[in-house]
């Protein structure tokens, strides 16, 4: 696309742009210690994600205070006004994302020599590779307009919720072979719902970047796995 | 995820009838060209802004739609311009006829170096012979609709020219409506005004269009973006773009629209 006639009015595009993409590479990484920080035992880890949130939170406030002003001085239009709004909703999910791994990372203190075995931990893993991924994906889609990567990553979600749904009841049957897990295996359920809910981020940013590249929100339903609230359990069966 | 209310605002403009229809219309300043083949329709009651950079034709599209073009000499236009079934461009229309139907204010206020009432009965004694009675109350009305009678009512025999820059402009849109156009074509009516007298110019033109075709040139993306319910895109005289302003501004089809109203030209 060309430049603005207004040298400062693209620099703080750029800058903008270049902000929300800073700050999606922070949440990424904080996902992604948050989690190792849980699988792995890592309190020193743990606190680094609670403190370095702080810094997604000042990108935010910062990206947010930038689009405003820009609207009120640039009044910008069409694909300038859609960039603005985009880099206001990503920021805000990124800070959402930040604030998940932030109590990922504080239940990884909580787990602090409580005793867990490998095998509960596998489908936190997974789900989590999988989040990653889609965070990364859509972080990417944005950086570059890439429509297709975005829907790719909007239609995905529902194996995150799927296998969520399935941790679920996993999960609650170990507490129900032992109650010594339910210390563990409830920081597991919230930590594995942090998760799911970060993967509803990246699907909202999917759909922030459609409208940025399209100029149309995504009109479909989209498709939905987690039926986890749906789930029963009892002891007797 | 808030769906933006682009195709809710494009859809909510009422689908009027057409009151101008454009067909194949070239424009020359003695040999040059400066309009190329437009096609473009214009609704009834409604808005239609015409935008593009300085020199696009704009301008000459909108004194086409008068004919007040055909005041100079080596003007010409070709092509087909409807109004209400007549094709205005066919020389034998008669063009006092044609401007009493289609009214215009300029960018500067033009009013007549007499007092504001005379300013508005000039115009009126043109085309109809009525009593002082109902002179006043024509007078009385154009300067209501056009939001200046309030200002005005004390001060009716004082000049015009006493006036501040907003007030001449309303007065001028107050003239044009006391003869009771069709259509109003505004040229960058705003263009010499502030914020304030821009603003009652703008409310008046919302108010408006309840009752007239307005066709508004402007300079000003907001501007157009605010009032215009279709906006049209002119470019080196060629017909670019043109689409319910929603669309225009939001989500515009054309490349160029985008460059131009994204400040991205040159």
């Amino acid at each position: 696309m060309k430049e603005h006639i207004v040298t400062s009015y693209e620099n703080e595009l750029r800058d903008l742009t270049r902000k929300v993409a800073e700050m999606g590479g922070r949440a990424e990484r904080l996902v992604a210690d948050s989690v190792a920080a849980l699988l792995k035992r890592d309190t020193e880890l743990a606190e680094r994600v609670i403190v370095q949130d702080k810094m997604v939170d000042v990108l935010q406030r910062e990206i947010e205070e930038g689009s405003i002003a820009m609207i009120a001085r640039r009044q910008p239009l069409a694909t300038d006004l859609r960039e603005i709004v985009s880099a206001l909703r990503v920021a805000g999910d990124l800070e959402r994302v930040g604030h998940l791994a932030k109590n990922t990372a504080k239940r990884a203190l909580a787990l602090d020599g409580e005793y867990h075995a490998k095998k509960q931990l596998r489908g936190v893993e997974h789900m989590s590779e999988i989040a990653i991924e889609q965070l990364k994906a859509v972080l990417d889609a944005y950086s570059n307009h890439d429509d297709a990567r975005a829907i790719e990553v909007w239609k995905r979600d529902g194996e995150i919720d799927a296998i969520y749904t399935s941790l679920f009841r996993e999960l609650l049957t170990y507490m129900m072979e032992d109650p010594r897990h339910i210390t563990l295996c409830t920081h597991l359920l919230f930590a594995a719902k942090n998760i799911e809910r970060i993967g509803d981020h990246a699907t909202n940013i999917a759909e922030t970047v459609h409208y940025l590249v399209v100029g149309e929100p995504l009109s479909d339903e989209r498709p939905k796995s987690d039926t986890s609230s749906l789930t029963k359990m009892s002891a007797s069966r | 995820m808030n769906s933006i209310a682009v195709r809710a605002a494009a859809d909510s403009i009422p689908d009027t009838r057409e009151k101008l229809s454009i067909h194949g219309l070239s424009f020359f300043y003695g040999e040059s060209k400066a309009l190329h083949n437009i096609d473009l329709k214009l609704r009834e009651r409604q808005v239609s802004a015409l935008i593009g950079p300085s020199g696009c034709g704009k301008s000459t599209l909108l004194r086409i739609l008068n004919r007040i073009y055909a005041l100079y000499p080596n003007q010409r236009a070709e092509g087909e311009v409807w109004l209400d079934g007549e094709n205005i461009l066919r020389p034998e229309q008669d063009p006092n006829f044609l401007r009493a139907k289609v009214g215009m204010v300029f960018q500067k206020p033009t009013p007549f170096p007499m007092s504001i009432y005379e300013n508005i009965a000039f115009g009126v004694r043109l085309y109809e012979k009525l009593s002082r009675a109902e002179m006043d109350d024509r007078v009385e009305r154009a300067l209501t609709k056009a939001a200046l009678w309030e200002e005005a009512k004390d001060r009716l025999d004082a000049s015009a020219l006493g006036l501040s820059g907003g007030q001449q402009q309303r007065l001028c849109i107050a003239r044009t409506i006391a003869v009771k156009p069709e259509v109003i074509l505004l040229d960058e009516p705003t263009s010499a005004l502030d914020p304030i007298a821009t603003a009652k110019v703008e409310d008046l033109i919302d108010e408006l269009k309840r009752d007239f075709t307005i066709v508004i040139v402007t300079h000003n993306m907001q501007q157009a973006a605010r009032v215009a319910d279709r906006t049209a895109f002119l470019y080196l005289g060629h017909l670019i773009d043109e689409g319910p302003t929603s669309m225009m501004f939001n989500n515009p089809k054309d490349r160029r629209t985008l460059d131009y109203i994204t400040g991205r030209f040159g």
